[in-house]
């Protein structure tokens, strides 16, 4: 048995001649949140409607659970909750309705639609149609349309578009709580990184239809190195002392220099070196680049 | 079987607030109240002409199927095979709905017999209440011949093959909207069709019975014709039936096969 929720091999996928899925090696290991990260348009929400076999993709390229997906259609779907893009909620049907027809597709308890309700805060508007809710409320709802069947998987594309602060956090404290206490296996797709980095045990980052990176969230943060600020008055001349003594100077602006930081007994050295040759040091802290700036930098380079 | 039935169901609830369902219940309780209205209204009129019960019959029933079976069936057709995919497209909920564990033959022909038996139930609805309409009148002004002649298999033969008949248009427009998400597309076509459908029809054009949209016409015309003779002696399986049938079952084949390769975009 495969231990990955999501496996895709090679997957190509086209619109015509576009190409909107390169050569994709998808690897979402089971029990994990899975931060689904690009730029709008690089192919987060083609991929997912691959991975509910919405948009056919060759034979023998997308697994789930092992098994290949256009063979196994209905005993995948079975096992795959979805929110893809925005909600798809019958609008002239209260929320509960919404509910209550997937549990009829579903062929599950009727009851499981209050248990959603409350479990997404919806339970004060149950009766209200959702037409008439606000983004943020369509967007519970189609979280509590993705989780009525109690998935293993769950494939959510951008889920806390359109909540605020609030809504953000609890979407958020949920996906941590599904994976960590009920076991589930959470493909989360976004283009924010700061908001996969607070959840995200493992983080895929494609842009153009490519991956350009996959590992764990630890393996993102090795990719970005620390690095040493100092500011200093004279800095052409600073520079230049730097470098004679054997430092990389990364980059350099009018107000401070930016060398690799190696170890705090390093740091405190060169310090003591532009100190001693009548530089006025006035800060010198350890910086590690964020990882929204190397996010953007993997994307721009591809 | 099993996924099939709980499709329907879900249609069934789905749909059970919106017009599509109600026109066909509304559709018949008013225009066979608007004749029934009429016939009693102007009775002192009708019973100047004393008409036996088979004429009477006849005039009364036959007041209810012109008007449907010309102009407002084929377009009552049409906005169901509308209405049935339009819930989809107007909530963009095509790709949830195939995103669901069931098979997506029984997704699609749970639709298209949710269009059908509202069409049926529409029709019944039709042939139950003037039947039983024209036994009220009579009740309320005993002077008529209502009572004189049994016109339940007229109107079972009648309703029969105006429902049969009517398939066609209905696979035709099925397919229509469910490839376009607008309103004006399958309208546009549907509203041309009919059109030719009547034009053809009223012209006696003898390939009339080949364009989809005629065939209601058609194939009511033959029931009127021979009413006026013996009754009882119209088929239900005309040309104009079969020919329904088999553009019903081939455009359901296609349809079918349109959404089984179709992509959700």
């Amino acid at each position: 048995m495969s231990n990955f929720a999501i496996e895709t091999v090679g997957l190509n996928y086209n619109f015509g001649n576009q190409t909107v899925v390169k050569d994709l090696l998808l690897q979402v290991p089971k029990g994990s949140i899975y931060g689904f990260l690009g730029p709008n348009g690089a192919g987060k929400t083609t991929t997912i409607k691959i991975l509910l076999n919405l948009l056919q993709s060759p034979a023998d390229q997308v697994f789930i659970f092992g098994k290949e997906i256009n063979s196994n259609r209905i005993a995948t779907l079975r096992r795959v909750g979805a929110l893809v893009e925005q909600p798809a909620i019958y609008g002239h049907l209260t929320g509960k309705e919404n509910l209550i027809n997937r549990c009829i597709l579903l062929g599950i308890k009727k009851s499981k639609a209050d248990e959603m309700l409350a479990l997404v805060g919806l339970s004060e508007a149950a009766n209200k149609k959702s037409g008439k809710y606000s983004l943020g409320m369509k967007q519970r709802l189609g979280i509590a349309l993705a989780l009525i069947s109690d998935p293993e998987l769950l494939l959510l594309d951008e889920p806390t578009n359109g909540l605020d602060p609030n809504g953000i956090i609890e979407v958020r404290n949920l996906m941590i709580d599904l994976a960590s206490k009920h076991n589930k296996t959470i493909l989360v797709s976004s283009h924010l990184l700061a908001e996969i980095e607070r959840t995200a045990t493992h983080v895929g980052i494609i842009n153009k239809g490519q991956l350009l990176f996959q590992g764990t969230i630890n393996e993102l943060h090795l990719l970005s190195k620390p690095m040493l600020e100092i500011e200093i008055d004279d800095i052409v001349n600073a520079a230049i002392l730097i470098a004679d003594s054997g430092y990389e100077i990364i980059e350099q602006t009018d107000r401070k220099i930016i060398v690799p930081f190696t170890s705090p007994e390093d740091s405190g050295i060169l310090n003591t070196l532009l100190i001693k040759n009548g530089f006025t040091v006035s800060s010198l802290y350890k910086q590690r680049k964020d990882l929204e700036n190397l996010f953007l930098d993997i994307t721009k380079n591809n | 079987m099993r996924s099939l039935y709980i499709s329907l169901v879900s249609e069934f609830y789905k749909s059970r607030k919106t017009l599509a369902f109600w026109a066909a219940i509304l559709l018949p309780v008013v225009i066979c109240s608007l004749v029934s209205f009429g016939f009693y209204a102007n009775s002192d009129k009708i019973l100047k002409m004393g008409y036996p019960g088979l004429l009477l019959w006849a005039h009364y029933s036959g007041a209810t199927l012109n008007v449907m079976g010309m102009l407002i069936m084929p377009f009552y057709v049409i906005f169901m095979a509308f209405s049935v995919n339009n819930i989809e497209h107007k909530n963009d909920t095509w790709k949830t709905l195939f995103a669901q564990p069931l098979n997506k033959f029984s997704i699609y022909a749970a639709k298209y017999l949710y269009a059908v038996l509202l069409i049926f139930i529409c029709l019944a609805l039709f042939a139950a209440l003037t039947y039983g309409l024209g036994h009220l009148l009579q009740a309320s002004v005993p002077k008529y011949t209502f009572n004189e002649y049994n016109p339940s298999t007229i109107l079972f033969n009648s309703y029969a093959k105006l429902f049969l008949s009517s398939l066609g248009i209905l696979s035709l427009q099925f397919i229509l909207s469910l490839v376009w998400g607008d309103f004006l597309k399958p309208m546009g076509i549907g509203f041309v069709g009919t059109i030719m459908g009547i034009v053809t029809a009223s012209l006696n054009w003898q390939y009339a019975y080949l364009i989809p949209y005629s065939l209601p016409t058609l194939a009511l015309r033959i029931t009127k014709v021979k009413s006026g003779g013996d009754p009882l002696a119209f088929d239900i399986f005309t040309k104009e039936v079969y020919t329904s049938l088999i553009y019903a079952a081939v455009l359901f084949v296609i349809g079918y096969l349109i959404v089984s390769k179709k992509s959700i975009k």
